[in-house]
């Protein structure tokens, strides 16, 4: 029931108790309870939009930047990567195997808020030993869902 | 001049979706619940599939019956899913979609004046393709009250010492009923006693919901007297690839092979290779889908009864087929007025023979937000007409 839940909602957050109840088989109290676990134990930890950007007015900038750290005595990448990922502009952190260690996806209005950002507060951190920041250029595929061209229905209306 | 025309051709009704389709053609902003084919773009292994064959310039004839590695991987695949035992080298034609499968069958098996049962409310091209090869159509209306199944009884009832074949379309389109391996077993023991052929159009077989499909041929002594029709189309959302196939007895698959051969030559040798990646590598892929489907099903169903629509729960193909007797209109004038009055497009049941009269076909091959946004409507016009 938990995992049917969460891939019914992984690509369309929008559908409610009642309908994911329909679409299971399930009783919408069970479905609403379950959903409500779910969030209580952080494993639906928020339902964001997923908005092309590039589309809009605003300008915006992502930039995906690696990163080489020294691991902390005790805590490993941990605290490192909980300083990076507190700062606002931070979307996301990964940590990494291979060549460096912290992968830093950051949002910024512009190259130089970005620019910015790395050179006033990634980069000084102690424990950070080097950056490398990639610009994106566009974005064809977010969660799953292609960005850059309308989907449509090529089908006939009517067909047997 | 001569008239240029052959009469039993002539004399063949078009398709009743067809007069239909061209209503909705007109209607430049309506939507759909009106198709026969899946929403899903092909998964794109399988396309990726199509294209390296093209690049390597496999772009020639392949041998009548098909490729063998298909062939080979066809038998897999019907052993691995339907407990199915056929030979690649005698048992299996590739052929351009199941509907050329369907024709070249009855055409292989039929003589002027066999009597060919056709299960109805069903697919639209069973009927024309028995009266082209000479043979009689006699039809079985379905009930509503058995959920539109074949019963024995029925069967029974229809046979004559000119029967020949039954055509068993199940998991069925308009209906979206199934057959249980029980219900099946009833039907193998009439064919059986009776000496009969079945056609069992086995192309939805991947789409059935809580239970598994079975095919009649898996039954005791029911493999050499059925012709079992599948394809590509539904389960792997190829329907434009045109890809389908026929597995039988040899003798059969044999004539059926010379009309091919002299009349398709081979199917199409891209969709072919793509094919062979479909069966190799396509499971996940339709169980995905499978998945989807039953949820949209659940969905419409639901929406459907609380419009108050008596409404079977199918547990098959795409389909629902709700009943619309208590609204006093006829299928074709309840699919007329929601067109012009809601711009929603429905398929009236009369279009898959008499006996859908007061049915439509609602697929559900489209997107949980198409679907709300066209049952909404649809809820709109029902409520207005009651």
């Amino acid at each position: 029931m938990r995992e049917k839940i969460l891939k019914a909602i992984d690509k369309n957050s929008k559908l409610t108790a009642k309908e994911l109840a329909v679409m299971l088989g399930a009783e919408e109290a069970a479905v609403a309870a379950t959903i409500k676990d779910l969030e209580a134990e952080s494993i639906i930890c928020g339902y964001p939009t997923l908005i092309n950007w590039d589309k809009t007015e605003s300008e915006k900038v992502t930039a995906l930047i690696e990163v080489k750290v020294t691991p902390q005595r005790g805590q490993g990448f941990d605290r490192i990567a909980e300083r990076i990922y507190k700062f606002d502009e931070v979307k996301s952190v990964y940590l990494m195997s291979g060549g460096f260690d912290l992968t830093v996806i950051i949002d910024g209005k512009s190259m130089r808020e970005v620019a910015n950002f790395v050179s006033s507060k990634l980069a000084p951190m102690e424990a950070v030993l080097s950056t490398a920041t990639h610009f994106v250029l566009k974005k064809y595929k977010e969660h799953g869902m292609p960005l850059v061209h309308e989907i449509e229905d090529e089908r006939m209306l009517i067909t047997p | 001049m001569r008239n240029p025309l052959n009469n039993k051709v002539v004399n063949i009704q078009p398709s009743g979706i067809r007069k239909f389709f061209d209503i909705v053609s007109e209607m430049k902003d309506a939507i759909s619940l009106g198709v026969g084919e899946p929403d899903f773009d092909t998964p794109w292994h399988i396309r990726e599939e199509g294209i390296y064959s093209l690049e390597k310039g496999k772009t020639f004839y392949t041998s009548n019956s098909g490729l063998i590695e298909l062939r080979k991987e066809i038998c897999n695949y019907l052993y691995r899913r339907c407990n199915l035992t056929y030979d690649y080298r005698h048992d299996v034609l590739v052929t351009v979609g199941g509907s050329e499968a369907i024709d070249v069958a009855l055409r292989a098996m039929l003589d002027e004046g066999d009597e060919v049962l056709i299960p109805q409310p069903c697919y639209v091209s069973y009927l024309p393709c028995v009266l082209l090869a000479d043979g009689k159509p006699v039809i079985i209306e379905l009930k509503h009250e058995n959920q539109f199944k074949l019963t024995k009884q029925e069967l029974l009832d229809s046979i004559t010492d000119k029967t020949k074949v039954l055509v068993l379309p199940f998991p069925n389109n308009p209906t979206g009923a199934i057959m249980t391996e029980e219900e099946l077993k009833e039907i193998a023991e009439v064919v059986i006693e009776k000496d009969l052929f079945v056609l069992s159009d086995e192309i939805y077989c991947e789409l059935t919901y809580g239970t598994k499909h079975v095919s009649i041929a898996s039954l005791p002594g029911m493999k050499e007297r059925t012709i079992v029709i599948n394809g590509f189309s539904k389960s792997y959302a190829m329907t434009g690839w045109r890809l389908g196939y026929a597995a039988g007895p040899s003798n059969i698959i044999e004539q059926m092979t010379k009309i091919h051969q002299f009349a398709i030559m081979c199917a199409p040798t891209t969709s072919q290779y793509a094919a062979v990646e479909a069966l190799r590598a396509g499971d996940p892929d339709v169980q995905m889908m499978r998945e989807d489907y039953d949820k949209r099903r659940r969905y419409v169903v639901n929406a459907l009864r609380e419009m108050g629509l008596e409404c079977f729960e199918p547990f098959g193909a795409f389909y629902v087929f709700p009943c619309i007797k208590n609204l006093g209109m006829t299928s074709d004038e309840f699919a007329n007025a929601l067109l012009q009055e809601e711009k929603v497009a429905v398929v009236p049941g009369t279009a898959f023979g008499e006996c859908g009269e007061g049915f439509l076909r609602i697929s559900y091959a489209y997107s949980i937000e198409n679907l709300k946004e066209a049952l909404g409507r649809m809820d709109r016009f029902v409520k207005k007409h009651s």
